[in-house]
């Protein structure tokens, strides 16, 4: 068994009309909570749909837990079942996911189309619900929620599958203080529990707690640089190129200059 | 921040001047003007997207204890097919209004109030069968003995080639021919509308696979239920968003510009959602084979069900060859 929970070598994915990733290579080791950071447009959500084999990158190859990601491998009823028991992926917008009549049978889409035993659906069904406190919602149609509890429900609907990988794209965008406490928390937990997690996001301020590497992903779409997550946080240079931070200006006695400004760390400005 | 009048505030800078500054508080004082009524078109869309929230989407009916929701999806399916049969056979329109009885009895036995069902049946009937039947009614489309006479002319009126005859009047043959054709209609979309409150969706799907209808054509069904709703609200949002930004009342060619230009956007936006959808599904194991988490079994009453159902249209069809 290898160690790597993925191996991207080279890889380009080209839209239609724009560039998606322009050859990005990187590792990600099985257990580790890695980072992907980036601007608005840098890949990171290709870089997360490669990674689950839901798109094929035009050049270069992604290989999950030794075994190559292409059109055949995932087309390959017994492979594709158990990379998708391996690996869960807790989309943006948890709108497309979110797509039965209820909460309960929402969650328990993943273990059934994965072919869980009808009494072992239930238990997670049941304790995926009581970890995310959303018990009173089973029977509510996941459409009428607020947007916090969608994006538990979306959550919940792939911790039940209970993958070794969890993809997770802008976990923390729109959410408030308390649920991304849980949220931060949660992640934390999962990691310690031995699951690999990567994290797309640019909200740096709680990259601290869900990453210990951090990679960037710049604007051209290309890997801008990677490394220890502290070490990542603390290089501005690195960070302002992939436009992950901006200058912000301060008065200081009636003096106005201007400095680096990145969320990593909430301070007064005036 | 220490207060300033506004027109003197100096916009910060990179903001262009006219976006600085509060406006003049008249602005916001009450002029007096015509009310803003919504229109048709935002009316339709709104109404479609929470009818079909409340109704198709909540399954409230399909949960219910009533006698057809225990019923075994598959067992309903069959049933419904043989009923639909005999409807599309029976040419008495007595026998048409036995099945009609029978479907609505079954309909008050799961527990759906009655006056429910007769307008979600009746209401589609004068638009989809009432007006393309309407004109046989008449002499000028198909003779038969008059019963009502609605315009004599006294003479024969000739039409070019055709001959409209010399009076138009509602024909007993006529007025047959539609009552079966209506009453056939009703007990069809009774009977399908039935099955479709009375069951889950997820059930349906599994049902239809069980009947041998083709993989593909339930993924393309299970895709449009679970993306339309989406699609509701979102045009409902662009409405909304559309009106706040809106002085006045619009008026209905206004609507209806912006209906077309919302289609066209609408279209788009379904076009990326339903990869995203897809994907999601697709991610969670899905690979096109609908799956319940309920157990069919084909229990004493499900058999029941089938042979009488059976026994029904056979009875029906039977009874209409001897009366006929």
């Amino acid at each position: 068994m290898t160690a790597n929970a993925f191996e991207v070598k080279s890889v380009s994915y080209h839209y239609e009309d724009a560039a998606g990733l322009d050859g990005v290579s990187l590792t990600v080791a099985a257990g580790e909570k890695v980072a992907l950071l980036g601007a608005n447009g840098s890949g990171k959500s290709t870089m997360l749909k490669i990674l689950d084999g839901l798109i094929l990158p035009n050049e270069g190859t992604v290989a999950a837990f030794g075994e190559k990601l292409t059109e055949e491998t995932l087309n390959d009823e017994g492979f594709s079942k158990a990379f998708r028991r391996r690996v869960g992926f807790v989309f943006q917008n948890p709108e497309a996911q979110l797509f039965s009549s209820s909460v309960w049978e929402e969650i328990a889409f993943g273990p059934l189309h994965l072919g869980l035993e009808h009494d072992e659906i239930i238990t997670r069904v049941e304790d995926t619900m009581h970890i995310l406190g959303i018990n009173h919602l089973k029977d509510r149609p996941p459409y009428h929620l607020s947007g916090g509890e969608k994006k538990k429900v979306a959550l919940a609907s792939v911790l039940a599958i209970n993958p070794e990988v969890l993809l997770l794209d802008e976990p923390s965008a729109g959410l408030d203080p308390k649920t991304e406490d849980f949220l931060i928390h949660l992640i934390s937990d999962l990691n310690r529990a031995g699951k690999t997690v990567i994290t797309a996001t640019q909200d740096l301020g709680i990259v601290p707690q869900i990453a210990s590497r951090a990679i960037v992903l710049g604007e051209d779409h290309r890997l801008s640089g990677a490394g220890p997550a502290g070490e990542v946080l603390g290089d501005e240079e690195l960070l302002r190129l992939a436009n992950l931070v901006h200058y912000h200006a301060h008065e200081h006695d009636g003096l106005r200059h201007y400095h680096p400004h990145s969320h990593v760390e909430e301070h007064d400005h005036h | 921040m220490p207060d300033q009048d506004p027109s003197k505030t100096a916009p910060p800078t990179g903001l262009p001047a006219w976006m600085g500054g509060a406006r003049p508080a008249t602005v916001m004082a009450a002029v007096p003007g015509r009310r803003r009524k919504d229109s048709a078109v935002q009316k339709t869309i709104e109404g479609i997207a929470a009818a079909l929230k409340t109704s198709v989407f909540s399954e409230k009916i399909a949960s219910r204890p009533g006698l057809l929701q225990k019923m075994d999806p598959r067992a309903k399916a069959v049933s419904l097919l043989g009923l639909l049969v005999a409807a599309a056979l029976v040419r008495q329109p007595l026998i048409l209004l036995g099945l009609y009885a029978v479907t609505t009895a079954a309909a008050g036995a799961s527990r759906i109030s009655l006056k429910f069902f007769l307008k979600r049946v009746w209401l589609f009937i004068p638009v989809f069968a009432g007006l393309i039947v309407l004109p046989s009614i008449f002499n000028v489309v198909k003779a038969g003995d008059p019963l009502l006479t609605i315009w004599n002319f006294g003479h024969e009126v000739r039409l070019g080639p055709w001959s409209l005859g010399t009076s138009i009047a509602i024909t007993k043959q006529g007025l047959t021919g539609a009552a079966i054709l209506v009453l056939r209609v009703a007990v069809s979309v009774s009977l399908a509308v039935l099955l479709a409150l009375t069951t889950r969706w997820s059930d349906l799907l599994k049902a239809l696979r069980v009947l041998f209808v083709p993989r593909v054509f339930i993924l393309i069904l299970s895709m449009t239920y679970r993306y339309i709703f989406l699609l509701l609200d979102l045009a409902a949002e662009m409405f909304t968003a559309r009106r706040s930004r809106m002085v006045g009342p619009s008026s209905p060619r206004e609507d209806r510009h912006f209906a077309a230009a919302s289609i066209g956007t609408l279209l788009g936006k379904s076009h990326a959602l339903s990869e995203e959808v897809y994907a999601a599904m697709v991610s969670r194991g899905y690979d096109g084979e609908p799956l319940s988490l309920r157990r069919f079994h084909m229990r004493g009453p499900d058999w029941l069900l089938a042979l009488a159902a059976a026994a029904a249209a056979a009875a029906a069809i039977g009874a209409d060859r001897l009366l006929g």
